[in-house]
């Protein structure tokens, strides 16, 4: 990544491709992701948020209200709210009520919880608001190893609830790893049966997820089975543009392919820092606060964007004939695994990072800039493994380093 | 679709962009994006226009670029970005 002074003063010409616009940036985000609290329930091994304990300094209610206030005058129309748990949060109601009155649409990440028949239907009688419930594995087997004990049928409860009180278009969110990427069709099974939409994602090696990235990011043939599934199955399974590393394949999948950090995306946390993605919790990539000048002047002003919104080099892959479809990849999964800015992403299908991957020193990774995990028991806690995994046949089976590094064993 | 008096659908926001605007249905949840400021300006004026054809006139649409502004119209009528008026 080129670290320039300034926004350039080039704008593109009329007639230009809609990503070439975005990657200048835009006047406000369009996909805004709001961790409210840093409080969890749980304890998922792979938590981006590394989340847990409540932040003692996490925005007061007035202070959420004043910044969805901004975010009406600033046109953000709808909200990505997530955690931590959100619904922890004892306003969290109070907040969704006034986001929904000031027309900021409020779609919510939950573990499904605390959405019991009552919720589900105030939900349901509640328009603009959107609940997405995660699922990381199809089974309570491979689920409840990454996300806890018991919260396969807290998914599913929640789901039933919700389609029961005439909830339409619930979304399940699934965390694409290496024991679940067998599981897609069953995924679409259970999102039909519910009602719901089905919605796949990566998984990142950010906060507690780089710990257990090298042992569940998918299998280089995984990949090439996910990108085939999601090609077939098109508009109808939402990713959230997170594959566009795929796009390398061949055919770019539906949506922008582009990475919005900083342009058309951006995340504020509970304590009211603004970061570049919700996958780049880490100083490095924090914009500023909206506690000083307010969200607007961080968007619009901080230093850190206006290097993102500049030109981008592509660095070595530029020299790669599936720049222009995939470009380079997610910054946050380079950034975290060690690698270069301006380099292949970690997952490169090409196998361009393998080297770059092999030659990052164990301890040499970025350290998170916080962690609120849990640090005594926690009831619902990711139960052990205890599927039967069978070691690999050869360690290139594992990974493209192979035994090159220290993999941390799952809790 | 020319002669025709059509409006912004009422649960439309127009968002303005560098590049033009975004356009927000707070109903299908739906963004579309205007790449031509001048779209912008017909999409902006149709409610207080007679006709499209008017709309564009008062937006500075040329003869000759009616057709491609045509058919971008059309499409946000596929979307329902904008309807007819009938009042």
């Amino acid at each position: 990544m080129t670290l320039a002074p300034e926004r350039p003063a080039t704008t593109p010409a009329t007639g230009t491709r809609l990503v070439d616009h975005f990657e200048h940036g835009l006047d406000a985000p369009i996909c805004l992701t709001w961790e409210l609290t840093y409080a969890c329930n749980l304890a998922c091994v792979h938590c981006l948020s590394s989340s847990g304990r409540r932040d003692p300094d996490e925005l007061t209610t007035q202070e959420c209200f004043d910044l969805i206030d901004e975010f009406e005058a600033m046109k953000v129309f709808y909200v990505n709210i997530g955690g931590g748990e959100p619904t922890v949060r004892p306003d969290f109601w109070e907040i969704v009520d006034y986001a929904v009155a000031h027309h900021v649409g409020v779609k919510f990440s939950t573990n499904g919880f605390r959405i019991t028949p009552e919720k589900a239907a105030r939900l349901a009688a509640t328009d603009y608001v959107d609940v997405q419930v995660s699922l990381d594995g199809a089974t309570a087997e491979v689920n409840d190893p990454i996300r806890g004990a018991g919260t396969y049928d807290a998914a599913l409860r929640a789901l039933a609830n919700l389609r029961d009180a005439g909830m339409t278009d619930t979304k399940l969110s699934v965390v694409c790893t290496r024991e679940n990427i067998p599981q897609l069709d069953r995924f679409k099974e259970i999102a039909d049966e519910y009602g719901a939409t089905l919605r796949l994602t990566r998984l990142r090696p950010a906060g507690r997820g780089a710990d257990v990235w090298q042992d569940l990011h998918p299998l280089p043939e995984q990949q090439r089975e996910l990108y085939d599934w999601l090609v077939a199955h098109g508009d109808g399974v939402l990713t959230g543009d997170s594959f566009f590393h795929l796009a390398a394949y061949g055919d770019a999948l539906p949506g922008l392919n582009l990475c919005g950090a900083g342009r058309v995306v951006c995340l504020v946390d509970p304590v009211g820092e603004v970061y570049a993605c919700p996958f780049a919790i880490h100083d490095r990539f924090k914009a500023g606060s909206v506690r000083d000048a307010g969200f607007a002047a961080v968007w619009r002003d901080a230093p850190l964007f206006a290097d993102l919104r500049s030109p981008q080099t592509g660095g070595a892959c530029t020299r790669c004939s599936a720049y222009d479809a995939c470009r380079g990849g997610c910054m946050a999964a380079k950034f975290f695994t060690g690698l270069p800015l301006d380099g292949p992403d970690p997952e490169c299908v090409k196998g361009n990072a393998a080297d770059a991957l092999a030659a990052v020193e164990a301890g040499t990774r970025p350290s998170p800039s916080q962690d609120h995990s849990h640090r005594g028991t926690v009831r619902n806690a990711p139960v052990p493994v205890s599927i039967g995994r069978r070691p690999p046949a050869s360690p290139c089976d594992e990974s493209p380093v192979g035994s090159s590094r220290d993999v941390p064993a799952l809790p | 679709m020319l002669e025709q008096s059509w409006e912004l659908n009422g649960s439309v926001a127009i968002r303005p962009e560098p590049f033009g605007a975004l356009l927000y249905d707070f109903t299908t949840r739906r963004l579309t994006f205007l790449k031509d400021p001048r779209l912008v300006a017909v999409v902006e004026g149709l409610r207080d226009a007679p006709t499209v054809g008017d709309a564009l006139t008062a937006a500075g649409v040329a003869e000759g670029e009616r057709p491609g502004f045509d058919a971008a119209l059309r499409r946000l009528a596929e979307q329902r970005m904008i309807t007819r008026r009938t009042a």
